[in-house]
């Protein structure tokens, strides 16, 4: 190793040195000023503490979300750090890689930001309302529905299905956004919904 | 789970197979850690790769891909021989004693039960059930030494499957196949218990339903069902699988696991004919014989008012199925472009259906395609060029897109259910990004423009639309409080006490208790019965938090709600004998008092039923007693039987006429692109790291820190083989694709002797693909075949074939 | 009674004199159970979190170790070996957690020359002080264990502080919280000790003879203690050194260092001396891979 010191380095070091060594002639008389130079200030000390479960696997560990702000009006909540929750009977305050990384998915560069919509034949994406996607997705529905919905079978028998349209429920939501999603799909007679219990 | 994941702990042996929850479910495998330091506990992990449960564990024993059924069956028949089962238990928990009908049959050489079709892959089943008497039950010979007892069949069944049988079809060592015996049959005695840890591992094969069926009689035998520290536990993927499955989210199901209506069942009343629950013992309780009521709770959460009696609770407005459409089915009409559109919340099923190139041809072909996700996922963007990973012309693709932002966990609240059947509340701590919007607020948006426009312009069968049930305080945002009070249901009407009618159990408008309150005609209403209990006029019971064990043995009653009726040990019942005295004061759980059923947990069963008389334990039967015959429940048998993958590197030395599962759904096409050991000699199997969930992480920095990159693994063997080195670039093949990776070489894939050939095993993790903080990568599924079980249809991800060669550099990366 | 967060200074680099006596804290200690450990990488993930590190993404080269070398930004890494073990002819994948061991005599804070750029406080955490840090390197040399390691952006030596801010207010560090199956456990050395000991009985009845609690004498004993399946064998949980000592050329510069500061010596005297010490063989290390190459077994 080809140790290469800085000028400022090298005055640093022997007049650090000095100072130090003084320091050290006294005995340790500047304990607790070197101590909280030292040691980080504890940086949860006032963020609001919010309970929650993890997003990933079944275990459904208990999480403890700390943002910043107290949830006053004018302080925007920004979750910074995400810890295991102590008191569930579970996970016991522990977490697993993908738990204890969680921080980085709330904030991931590749989080969704706004309706985006992608035209036939074209190569990008671009910015939409939501108004403008929501309308356009239900008009597509509806075009679809109206088509291709079976109101009876060939036996006469009523069925109300719509078979060309799919909907894959994910298993990262609620039970109540579930339970929504369920009411809304069989309302308009979708048969072709499934979720992810089988991959 | 049949049990908790805190009642590991009370396990003497942990069977880890079929899944590896050191890795996939690691702050659950604690309570394995646990069961270890301080019950004492022995860890026997049997798997193709030595994973990092392995790791821990005190006894491993490596086995083929895909062989799992033969392995248990090879158990059981150890069991058998060695007389280690629990033979109380099997005698009256049971069907042991049962006769099956003299018209069943099962032919060994051909690997075929009676009423097979060939040309439709499918049984006619009304031979595989129970000789009936005249009294209108079941015919049992409690000796058990009818010959066609099921113990007598099951035993006869599965003497095929000795140690050296097993070495053969499995490659495990005959002596660490016994050694696993030795340790599993440990605990057929009351007195020490095994629970069974699985996941994947048994679920993604042509046949995993029956590898999961043989684990559970593997259980009964040794009585270690409805017991502290027993139970064949399925540990579930996704944080609210359990859940979304629970309120039936599946193209068959309802919530509840009720049936969707089928064409054969035009009316609610033919709908309830075929369901006949009628007990098959005398003295037995049934509980489905109560289907009808959470039917029709069902029907008014759906209708609310319009649901009436005169039209049949609004029955005919549910869609009616002419077959499952689950999601390989689904993929394969869209790959025959009979869909127009399609809607992913929260589902990347470019990367995680088989068979990447069929997937991407079919989104092609779709009108439109909507993903409702907190990410940007790879279906998303299909459509766009992404180099070899996603060799695409976007100008030929006329899909309209659209990416719709939603909240993620941490901006939202609401309830997930666990692997336990453990909802927990969890309360929302910022605003999502940007324009996110939650789940809730997006369907309850899509589907009020839908209704709009059919009370505006009319359209196609507008009733079910117009009648569906909206009664929300904010009609655009739905609460999840309102929500979960909705799936636990409501009085509609006075209900009154059937015991005694001057009782008024809950006043009109109030939370029912549970679901034993709930009705058959209309007075009452609930989302999902299961979930009766989860929210009562006592509140919130998801978000109770007083985590006591009073009991010490894992049971927090008060954490929470699990179903059903906040039980967390199911069939408990059954740990106690007959009489209701404990097996073993060191298994003690749920027994009688004289007066009533008593112990830690909510029985499962009737609270005041005396043993006296003599019902069954396990209540969700006609017969009140388990099932070693499944009657005619499963698709394949009503025993299991070892059948290849359908990709295999050996034949089936059973029965090489009938290699697979002669049950399973093959689509045209499909089967042509199945491989063979001649091209593609190498057993495959996927997993996921312990650093990585699904195609999600790998948009976090943090893991992606952790673990990078895509790569396979092989042996020191194989790489020698193919003059491939530690860290180099290799490619690998199917018959379907072929993907680019770095090859880990390493001693924890074994090599196997499989009927005297060697078996080269080459595996790989999920989890990369094209977006995201992890080196952009193929999709393992670019390799898989496009075939499920033959009961659920889960893709056989576990076992297939792949020829594998090296490269001298990698992909170019865009 | 004493507490955890007790932070009084016990030890500062290149200073002189004596610590105050008059309180006694208490002593902390991590016991890292190798036996326990799934290598799940959690307790890794963890640190990265609360510490607001962000290594680069790398990339794979054949093991499961990544990132690949403890940085600046990996102050804590799973280890992977694969292990034959010759006795029962089973493999074995041992699984170690490397990084600062918080020794009881630290080889790090004898060798630095920057006066307070590493401190030792009376529970036993010892810390870098980065404000006071000049980059020299001393540090990495000085450590028996290849710990620490100097950011080419700042020019610091970074490494595991034990989590110094939350021990500070009473709470475990968060690699401990983390982990997943108990196989990271913290609180007083003396408890981490009875509990290892514990941990080594249980090993024994499950036919691992030669368990033993890793707490290595050379260096005073250390904070951060491993549970081993094969105690007699360190160097095969991929490097564990069999006995750690401070290099004697060390012992003799902490000796010098009064004299920094009170007699004026010239820096290139200094210099000079710790450029051989830097420089000089560094046989412990040495001697530690050979032995660990003849436990394998496979001369490499």
């Amino acid at each position: 190793m080809n140790m290469q010191l800085s000028r400022r380095q090298l005055l640093k070091l022997t007049g650090a040195g000095a100072a130090g060594s003084a320091l050290g002639a006294f005995g340790f008389g500047g304990a607790e000023e070197a101590m909280a130079q030292a040691v980080r200030p504890f940086k949860l000390a006032r963020a609001t503490e919010t309970r929650n479960t993890c997003p990933y696997c079944s275990v459904s560990c208990g999480m403890i979300l700390y943002s910043l702000g107290d949830r006053s009006k004018n302080a925007r909540s920004e979750i910074f750090h995400v810890e295991g929750d102590p008191d569930n009977p579970v996970n016991r305050g522990t977490l697993c890689p993908k738990g204890a990384g969680v921080l980085d998915f709330i904030r991931a560069k590749t989080r969704v930001k706004h309706p985006m919509y992608r035209a036939p034949g074209t190569a990008a994406f671009k910015q939409v309302s939501w108004d403008w996607a929501m309308d356009r997705i239900a008009t597509l529905m509806k075009e679809d529905r109206d088509r291709n919905f079976i109101a009876a079978n060939k036996d006469g028998v009523t069925v109300n299905r719509w078979t060309t349209t799919g909907f894959l429920a994910g298993c990262a939501t609620s039970n109540e956004a579930g339970w929504l999603t369920w009411k809304v799909t069989r309302g308009l007679g979708l048969i072709q919904v499934d979720n992810q219990a089988r991959i | 789970m049949t049990n908790s994941w805190t009642d590991i702990k009370n396990a003497d042996i942990v069977l880890v197979m079929g899944g590896n929850a050191a890795e996939a479910h690691p702050c659950g495998f604690k309570w394995v850690a646990e069961a270890k330091a301080h019950n004492n506990a022995r860890l026997v992990v049997v798997d193709p790769r030595f994973t990092r449960s392995a790791a821990v564990s005190d006894y491993y024993c490596p086995i083929r891909a895909g062989t799992d059924t033969a392995y248990l069956l090879g158990v059981i028949n150890y069991l058998l021989t060695t007389g280690k089962y629990h033979a109380e238990y099997v005698k009256h928990f049971t069907n042991a004693s049962y006769i099956v009908k003299d018209t069943f049959a099962f032919n060994p050489e051909e690997g075929l039960y009676s009423g097979y079709n060939a040309e439709r892959r499918t049984y006619d089943r009304s031979s595989w059930d129970y000789e009936m008497g005249e009294d209108g039950f079941a015919v049992r010979d409690l000796t058990l030494e009818h010959p066609r007892s099921v113990f007598q069949l099951l035993k006869q069944h599965v003497s095929r499957y000795t140690p050296e049988m097993v070495e053969r079809i499995c490659g495990s060592p005959k002596d660490k196949f016994l050694k696993v015996c030795e340790y599993i049959g440990s605990t057929g005695n009351g007195e020490k218990s095994m629970t069974i840890m699985y996941a994947l591992g048994w679920t993604q094969h042509s046949y995993g339903s029956q590898t999961i069926r043989t684990a559970g009689m593997l259980q009964l035998m040794l009585g270690n069902m409805g017991v502290p520290g027993g139970g064949v536990n399925a540990l579930r993927g996704h944080s609210n699988v359990q859940g979304l499955t629970d309120i039936g989210l599946l193209s068959q199901s309802t919530p509840g696991y009720l049936a969707m209506p089928t064409d054969r069942e035009p009316t609610l009343a033919s709908h309830f004919a075929n369901r006949d629950f009628r007990p098959l013992q005398a003295n037995q309780i049934s509980f489905w014989q109560n289907y009808n009521k959470f039917y029709v709770s069902l029907l008014k959460a759906m209708y609310g008012t319009a649901a009436t009696k005169d039209n049949e609770f609004g029955y005919a407005w549910l869609p009616k199925i002419d077959k499952v459409y689950d999601t390989l089915q689904q993929f394969e009409l869209m790959h025959q472009g009979q869909m127009n559109g399609y809607i992913c919340q929260g589902f990347n099923p470019l990367l995680s259906v088989p068979n990447k190139n069929k997937m991407r041809a079919a989104l092609s072909k779709l009108k439109f395609l909507v993903s409702i996700d907190p990410l940007e996922t790879e279906t998303a963007r299909f459509w766009e060029n992404h180099g070899e990973f996603n060799d695409i012309d976007s100008a030929k693709v006329q899909t309209e897109v659209f990416m719709l932002p939603s909240t993620c966990f941490a901006e939202d609240e609401g309830s997930f259910t666990n692997s336990s059947r453990t909802l927990n509340w969890r309360w929302k701590a910022a605003d999502g990004p940007g324009e996110s919007r939650t789940d809730t607020v997006i369907m309850a948006d899509l589907f009020l423009r839908i209704r709009d426009l059919y009370a505006k312009n009319g359209g196609a069968v507008p009733e079910p639309i117009q009648n569906l049930d909206w009664n929300y305080v904010q009609a655009r945002n739905p609460s999840p409080d309102e929500l979960l009070r909705e799936l636990n249901g409501k009085a509609l009407a006075d209900l009154k006490d059937p015991t005694d009618p001057t009782k008024i159990l809950r006043r009109a408008g109030e939370q029912v208790d549970g679901f034993a309150q709930l009705r058959d005609d209309g007075s009452t209403m609930s989302g999902c019965w299961i979930y009766s209990g989860a929210y009562t006029e006592a509140g919130n019971m998801t978000a109770r938090r007083d985590n006591t064990d009073p009991s010490g043995l894992g049971v927090h009653p008060k954490w929470g709600f699990a179903w059903p009726a906040n039980r967390r040990v199911l069939y408990n019942r059954a740990s106690s004998d007959p009489n209701g005295k404990p097996w073993s004061a060191r298994k003690q759980y749920i027994h009688w008092n004289g007066s009533r059923w008593v112990g830690p947990d909510v029985p499962d069963y009737a609270p005041t039923l005396s043993p006296e008389r003599a019902a069954g334990p396990f209540i969700m039967n006609a017969e009140g007693v388990s099932r070693l015959f499944a009657r005619k429940l499963m698709a394949e048998g009503p025993f299991p039987e070892h059948y290849e993958p359908f990709e295999s590197p050996v034949a089936n030395v059973l029965h090489p006429k009938t290699p697979t599962n002669p049950a399973a759904r093959v689509f045209k096409g499909d089967m042509e692109v199945f491989g063979t050991a001649k091209d593609f000699p190498y057993v495959a199997t996927t997993y996921r790291l312990t650093e990585h969930f699904h195609y999600w992480t790998k948009h976090v920095k943090l893991n992606a820190i952790v673990q990078p990159e895509f790569f396979v693994e092989i042996s020191p063997d194989l790489a020698r083989e193919k003059g491939i080195q530690n860290g180099g670039w290799v490619r690998v093949f199917s018959n379907r694709g072929s993907v680019k990776a770095k090859a880990v070489v390493t001693k924890r894939i074994p090599v196997l002797k499989v009927d005297g050939k060697t078996v080269h095993t080459v595996g790989m993790p999920i989890h990369f693909g094209f977006i995201g903080e992890t080196k952009k990568s193929f999709g393992v599924n670019t390799l898989t075949p496009f075939v499920g079980d033959a009961n659920t249809q889960t893709p056989e991800y576990k076992a297939f074939l792949v020829d594998i060669e090296p490269l001298a550099s990698g992909p170019a990366v865009s | 009674m004493a507490t955890l967060q007790s932070l009084d200074l016990q030890r500062r680099s290149a200073t002189s004199g004596t610590p105050p006596a008059a309180r006694k804290t208490l002593e902390v200690a991590k016991l890292i159970d190798v036996s326990k450990c799934i290598g799940c990488k959690a307790c890794q993930v963890a640190c990265m979190e609360w510490n607001d590190l962000r290594e680069e993404v790398g990339e794979v080269t054949g093991v499961y170790d990544n990132p690949h070398d403890l940085s600046p930004a990996t102050w804590t890494l799973m280890r992977f070996t694969e292990w034959d073990n010759p006795d029962t002819g089973n493999l074995e994948w041992l699984i170690r957690k490397d990084g600062c061991m918080h020794c009881s005599d630290p080889g790090c804070l004898k060798a630095c020359p920057a006066p307070g750029a590493i401190v030792q406080y009376s529970n036993g955490i010892v810390d870098f002080v980065s404000e006071n840090c000049i980059g020299c390197g001393y540090c990495v040399k000085g450590c028996p264990f290849n710990i620490p390691r100097i950011s080419k952006a700042d020019n610091k030596a970074y490494k595991c502080t034990l989590c110094s801010d939350r021990v500070a207010v009473g709470q475990a560090p968060a690699c401990v919280k983390a982990c997943p199956t108990q196989a990271l456990v913290f609180g007083s050395k003396e408890d981490m000790i009875a509990h290892g000991e514990e941990r080594v009985a249980d090993l024994k009845s499950r036919g691992y003879d030669k368990a033993g609690v890793y707490d290595p004498a050379g260096v005073g004993g250390t904070h951060v203690m491993y549970v081993l399946h094969h105690a007699d064998k360190p160097p095969i949980y991929a490097g564990l050194p069999l006995a750690p000592k401070i290099s004697p050329l060390v012992e003799m510069w902490k000796g010098l260092t009064k004299n920094v500061g009170l007699l004026g010596i010239g820096f290139a005297a200094v210099f000079g001396f710790m450029h051989y010490v830097v420089n000089g063989p560094n046989r412990v290390s040495d001697e530690d891979e050979q032995a660990a190459a003849k436990l394998k077994g496979d001369g490499t």
